[in-house]
C-alpha cells in the first residue's frame, strides 16, 4: 500500500470532524474520494500532509510513519508530495512561471535559469503558451490559474499529488479539460493521487477507485465502476444527487 | 467559542438589562474577559515560541529578507520624517511657552533633543510603522492563509515562518533603529527651524547647546526602544495574519486586531522599557 490511513481522528474542541476515518490507496491508483461540504475531506487531506496534527490513529506512506515529523525528515517526507488547491492559491506576488517553479527552487535548490525551463515544459505540460509564463497570477482566467496550479502540483515530479476539488467553479468543458490533463498527467508521472470532490462527472472520469465520506469515516470504497451497483443508500443518494434519502442536511424549514 | 472581548462586554451588557444577578454577572464578566486574554497571551507565546526556533534558523530567504528591509523601512521613512520634524517644531513651541525667557534659549534645545531621541522618537515611529507596516503584514499573511497560499507553501517544501515569518521579524528589528535614527535627526532639525525662525534663538547656540545636553545614552535607548517595537510589530502582524479566518471579513479583522495590539503593546513595552532604562535604581 502506498498510502495507508487507520483510524483517523481530529477534532476541534467539540466538533468531531474525522471519525476514526481509514483509508488504502495502492501505489499509482487514483483514488477519488467523494461526499459533502464539511464531511472532512480538505482535514484529511491537510492531516496527511502534517499541515494539521491528527488526534490519533496512523497515517502511513510507502510503509512509513507520516505523523509528527519534524526538521529535515518533514522535509524529505514533503518532497515526495504535490498538491493541487481548490482556489489554485497561486502565489500572487510572483509571476505565473515563478509559481510552477517555486518548488523547484525553494524546495530543491534548482538553479533559477533550469528551474525556469522546466516550468515551461511543464506549462505547456497544461496547455499553456510559455508566453504565460511572464503573466502574473491575478492576469488569469480561473481555468488558466487551475492549470498553473496544476503545473506546480506536477513540478517536481511527485510521486503523490492531491487534488482538492480540481473542477470547483469550472464550466463543464474546462472542467473536463482539468479532468483530461489530470488523467494523463498522472499516467506519465506514475504518481498516486487522492482527489477529493463532489463533482461525479470528474470522478468518473479521473477515479480508479471511489471512497465515499460521511461524517468524517469512509462509509464505502470500490472500484470506480462499482459506483453505480454498491448498494449502499448513502452512495446512491449522493451520486444521483437527491434531497431526499439517509444523509440529512442540516436545512432550517421555514 | 470564540468570543471577541468586545461580544462578551455587548453580551454581558445585555444580560445586564434582563438579569436582575447584576453583580454575579460582573464578576463573570471580568472572568471570561480574564480567561479570553489568558488564552491569547498563550497562543500568542506558542507563536513566538515557533517563530524563534523556526523562523529565525536557517534556512535563510535572503531574496525575502531584502524585500522586506525595503519594504518595512525604506517605505516607511517618508512617514516617520513627517511625523519626526512636526513633532519636533511643536515641542520647541511648547517648551517656549512653558519656560522663562531666561532659560529658555538652554531648555528648548536640550528638552526637545531628549524628548525626542529618549521617548517621543521611537514611540512616535512605532505607532506610525505599526498603522502601516502591521497593518499591511497582517492583510498579507491574512490573505495568503485564507487562500490556502501558507498550505501551498508547505507542499511545495518551503516552511511558512521560514520564509515569511522570519524576514519580516529581522527587517522589523532592524529597520526600526534606523528608522527611528534618521527621524531624531530630523525631529531635532524640526525644534531649530522653529527655534530660530519663530522663536529667535541663534542657531549656533541652539546646535550646541543640543550637541553638550544629548547624551549617548539618550539616543541608545531610544534605539533599543525602537528594535523592541520593531520585534512586535512584524510578530503580532504575523500572528494575527496567520490566525485569520473566513475571507474578507476575518483578513479585515486580522488587520484591526494587530494594529491595536501593536500599538497597546508599544506603549506598554515603552513604560517597562523606561522605567528599566532610567528608572531609580
Amino acid at each position: 500500500m502506498h498510502i495507508e490511513l487507520e483510524n483517523v481522528r481530529k477534532s476541534f474542541g467539540p466538533k468531531h470532524v474525522l471519525n476514526g476515518l481509514s483509508l488504502k490507496v495502492e501505489k499509482g491508483k487514483s483514488l477519488v474520494v467523494i461526499g459533502g461540504s464539511g464531511t472532512g475531506k480538505s482535514v484529511m487531506l491537510k492531516c496527511i500532509l502534517g499541515i494539521l496534527q491528527p488526534d490519533s490513529g496512523s497515517i502511513k506512506i510507502a510503509g512509513e510513519n507520516a505523523v509528527g515529523l519534524r526538521g529535515e525528515a518533514r522535509d524529505k517526507f514533503l518532497a515526495r508530495f504535490g498538491m493541487l488547491f481548490q482556489g489554485g492559491a497561486l502565489f500572487d506576488s510572483i509571476s505565473v512561471w515563478e509559481n510552477v517553479a517555486f518548488g523547484l527552487m525553494q524546495g530543491r535548490h534548482t538553479p533559477r535559469a533550469k528551474a525556469r525551463e522546466i516550468a515551461m515544459e511543464k506549462l505547456v505540460l497544461v496547455g499553456l503558451s510559455a508566453d504565460v509564463g511572464k503573466l502574473y497570477p491575478a492576469e488569469l482566467s480561473g481555468g488558466m490559474q487551475k492549470r498553473v496550479g496544476l503545473a506546480r502540483a506536477i513540478a517536481a515530479d511527485p510521486e503523490i499529488i492531491f487534488f482538492d476539488e480540481p473542477t470547483t467553479g469550472l464550466d463543464p468543458i474546462m472542467a473536463d479539460v482539468i479532468n483530461n490533463l489530470i488523467v494523463d498527467c498522472v499516467k506519465r508521472l506514475g504518481a498516486t493521487t487522492i482527489s477529493i470532490t463532489h463533482d461525479m462527472a470528474s470522478a468518473r472520469k479521473i477515479a480508479d477507485d471511489i471512497a465515499m465520506i460521511y461524517k468524517g469515516e469512509i462509509i464505502w470504497q470500490g472500484p470506480a465502476k462499482m459506483i453505480d451497483r454498491s448498494g449502499n443508500p448513502y452512495v446512491d443518494q449522493f451520486i444521483l444527487g437527491r434531497a431526499d434519502g439517509p444523509i440529512k442536511m442540516d436545512v432550517l424549514k421555514a | 467559542m470564540n468570543f471577541s472581548p468586545i461580544w462578551a462586554i455587548g453580551i454581558t451588557a445585555a444580560t445586564l438589562v434582563t438579569n436582575r444577578e447584576v453583580p454575579l454577572n460582573i464578576i463573570a464578566a471580568i472572568g471570561r474577559l480574564f480567561l479570553l486574554f489568558c488564552a491569547e497571551v498563550g497562543r500568542v507565546a506558542l507563536f513566538l515560541k515557533d517563530a524563534l526556533t523556526q523562523g529565525l534558523t536557517p534556512r535563510y530567504y535572503f531574496s525575502q529578507m531584502a524585500l522586506q528591509f525595503f519594504r518595512v523601512g525604506y517605505t516607511s521613512l517618508p512617514v516617520v520624517a513627517l511625523t519626526s520634524f512636526f513633532t519636533g517644531g511643536a515641542l520647541a513651541l511648547q517648551i517656549y511657552t512653558g519656560s522663562s525667557p531666561a532659560t529658555a534659549g538652554q531648555l528648548v534645545p536640550s528638552i526637545v533633543a531628549i524628548g525626542i531621541t529618549r521617548e517621543l522618537g521611537p514611540v512616535l515611529a512605532g505607532l506610525m510603522v505599526a498603522g502601516r507596516v502591521g497593518a499591511s503584514i497582517a492583510a498579507e499573511l491574512g490573505t495568503m492563509r485564507v487562500t490556502e497560499q501558507t498550505d501551498a507553501l508547505v507542499t511545495l517544501s518551503t516552511n511558512p515562518f521560514k520564509y515569511l515569518v522570519g524576514p519580516r521579524l529581522l527587517a522589523a528589528v532592524v529597520s526600526l533603529p534606523l528608522l527611528v535614527a534618521i527621524g531624531d535627526t530630523i525631529g531635532i532639525m524640526g525644534g531649530y527651524i522653529v527655534g530660530t525662525r519663530s522663536l529667535g534663538f541663534n542657531g549656533f547656540s541652539y546646535i550646541k547647546t543640543t550637541v553638550d545636553q544629548l547624551h549617548f545614552d539618550d539616543i541608545s535607548s531610544g534605539l533599543i526602544k525602537a528594535a523592541v517595537f520593531g520585534f512586535i510589530i512584524a510578530l503580532m502582524g504575523c500572528y494575527h495574519g496567520f490566525n485569520s479566518k473566513g475571507g474578507a471579513q476575518g483578513v479585515g479583522r486580522a488587520t484591526t486586531s494587530a494594529v491595536v495590539s501593536s500599538a497597546i503593546m508599544i506603549l506598554a513595552a515603552n513604560f517597562a522599557l523606561t522605567s528599566l532604562l532610567f528608572g531609580k535604581h
